[in-house]
């Protein structure tokens, strides 16, 4: 079978899933989902541009915040704050690049880090607009077109159309020349330079569309819970998403979909049954690491192969 | 002469460095250096391990920032340009220690090249599999360099000496003015040699090259004239005949 088969089966999955399941089960999907794009986006930086963040909440949690802030304090409706918000995220994020992309490698997940804990620290002091600790409460979801995303099924094909785009936008940027070109400068970015590619400019202009994707997710992020606190601005949100990252395969375009299910999974429906499920998140991904060191697309994939070498011999 | 005539009636050099210095740490590495390569030359930089001379090419590109000291392009003043920006003024180098994207496949490190100079480079939707153009482009220099039947090996699946001729055929991939190749011939075999040997004759008149060789006897017979670079200052400059002749050649070889 090829691609497109398998694809198409998934596709089919995906539509009648809700038909099949129950409403704790069609959420968590939602969840997955706006989890997939979050994930999927940092690994623009991360796998594909050699470029480790550890702020990637900052997207995330800006276009959550500044989308709740214009709808309760602006008193703007969604067809406006949702705009907004990803634009002025999109911005905060092209000034973020310049102070991040001075270093890389270690320098820059510090400073991506630092970045993001000033916006996590100021989201807890500034009440006036964030309501501090309480966080912003009396949300809504829109209605787009007349259909309320209230409904736990409706939420979840709304979610899994924008996914479904974000993702697809995601892998047509990778395999452009631009992608061809982030992947080289994260093998060799001298060798890139003297090529005549703006190395700089290449990192920060995927800096941008990463954080652009990031808050995306943070829009339904915010539109799921109809609430938002300080901590999905916190380092344990940029890890666990690099945690996705990484335990899915990073620079492949599944592994963090895979990655982000497995977290979100764990968080969600073992926390009903184990509290302390951080510890198990711990002993999964070791698990993963020692039995798929590059994470589990690439090791499935190798394992895939070696069982079809194995048929052929 | 003709359309690089300046107004002085002079032609203007391919290449002009005036002054070059750099220092690491206190510890000069080019000491001063001044020399004028003309349009279409074969230029030979040689000068024993530590002579400055991966330095001077490291200036010349922009990957090292210059203590003091200018370079001129066609002209052009290039001293303060970005790496990128000199690629795109037509200069193109080659690495000792061979920079290539290893796990991508020949016609994909060719690619990488010609998109370097391609606006495509910023085209962040369309495929890149559908960009024939610049598919048919990278098979035509693979050609030229007697690489097309490996086309669609990765970089680590082939030999070392099929390496430097991807170093090469990326370099000349973007038709540069100046091409600068930094030992082309380390660690090759002596039919290997003979191949790069006769890749390096067989380029083009249009294009300038500066070649730096730390072994005097390699590289010999490709270049008009010649440098001699030791402790990061030119000793002798002359055709091979003078500078083979020069008793401060066989000084800085010989030890005297």
């Amino acid at each position: 079978m090829n691609r497109n088969a398998w694809l198409a089966i998934l596709a089919l999955l995906l539509a009648v899933y809700p038909l099949a399941a129950g409403e704790f089960y069609i959420n968590l999907a939602s969840q997955i989902f706006i989890a997939a794009i979050f994930a999927a986006s940092l690994n623009l930086l991360v796998g594909y541009g050699g470029l480790p963040s550890l702020g990637h909440a900052a997207w995330l949690g800006l276009s959550a915040y500044i989308s709740a802030w214009l709808f309760l304090k602006m008193g703007l409706g969604h067809w406006a704050t949702a705009p907004l918000a990803l634009l002025a995220t999109t911005l905060i994020a092209c000034l973020f690049g310049l102070i991040a992309l001075r270093a890389t490698g270690l320098g820059f997940l510090m400073l991506t880090l630092a970045l993001c804990q000033v916006l996590w620290g100021t989201a807890y002091r500034w009440v006036a607009v964030t309501d501090g600790d309480n966080g912003l409460r009396g949300l809504t979801r829109p209605a787009p077109f007349g259909i309320s995303l209230d409904d736990s099924t409706a939420f979840y094909y709304f979610t899994l159309a924008a996914t479904v785009f974000s993702i697809w936008m995601i892998a047509r940027f990778v395999g452009s020349p631009f992608g061809a070109a982030l992947r080289g400068t994260r093998d060799q970015p001298r060798r890139m330079g003297a090529l005549g590619h703006d190395v700089w400019m290449v990192r920060w202009v995927t800096f941008v569309y990463s954080a652009f994707w990031g808050a995306v997710s943070g829009l339904l992020f915010v539109y799921y819970n109809k609430y938002i606190h300080p901590s999905s601005l916190s380092l344990t949100t940029s890890a666990e998403a690099i945690l996705s990252v990484i335990a899915g395969g990073s620079g492949t375009l599944g592994g963090p979909i895979i990655g982000a299910a497995i977290v979100v999974l764990l968080k969600n429906y073992v926390s009903a049954y184990i509290e302390r499920w951080n510890m198990l998140l711990g002993f999964v991904f070791v698990v993963i690491v020692v039995f798929m060191p590059d994470g589990i697309v690439p090791g499935l994939r190798r394992w895939w192969a070696r069982w079809k070498a194995r048929k052929v011999a | 002469m003709g359309a690089l005539e300046s107004e002085k009636g002079r032609v203007t050099p391919a290449l002009q460095i005036s002054g070059l210095k750099k220092a690491f740490g206190g510890l000069p590495a080019i000491n001063g250096i001044t020399l004028e390569v003309m349009p279409g030359e074969r230029r030979l930089i040689i000068g024993p391990n530590g002579a400055g001379k991966t330095t001077l090419f490291n200036l010349l590109t922009g990957d090292l920032r210059r203590d003091a000291g200018a370079v001129h392009l066609f002209g052009e003043d290039v001293t303060r340009l970005k790496p990128h920006q000199r690629a795109h003024l037509g200069m193109a180098r080659t690495y000792q220690i061979i920079t290539l994207f290893g796990k991508n496949t020949l016609e994909h490190n060719i690619l990488l090249s010609l998109l370097g100079l391609s606006a495509d480079r910023w085209d962040a939707f369309r495929p890149l599999a559908r960009h024939g153009r610049l598919y048919e482009q990278a098979r035509e220099v693979l050609k030229l360099v007697g690489l097309e039947h490996l086309a669609a090996r990765p970089i680590a699946e082939v030999s070392y000496g099929e390496r430097r001729r991807v170093e090469m055929a990326m370099a000349l991939a973007q038709k540069p003015r100046l091409l600068l190749l930094d030992e082309p011939f380390a660690g090759l075999s002596r039919e290997e040699r003979v191949a790069v040997g006769q890749l390096i004759s067989g380029i083009p008149r249009e294009v300038t090259v500066v070649l730096i060789e730390h072994d005097m006897d390699t590289a010999l017979d490709l270049a008009e004239r010649i440098t001699v670079l030791h402790y990061g200052s030119v000793i002798v400059e002359g055709t091979r005949a003078q500078v083979v002749a020069d008793p401060k050649t066989r000084e800085v070889y010989l030890g005297g």
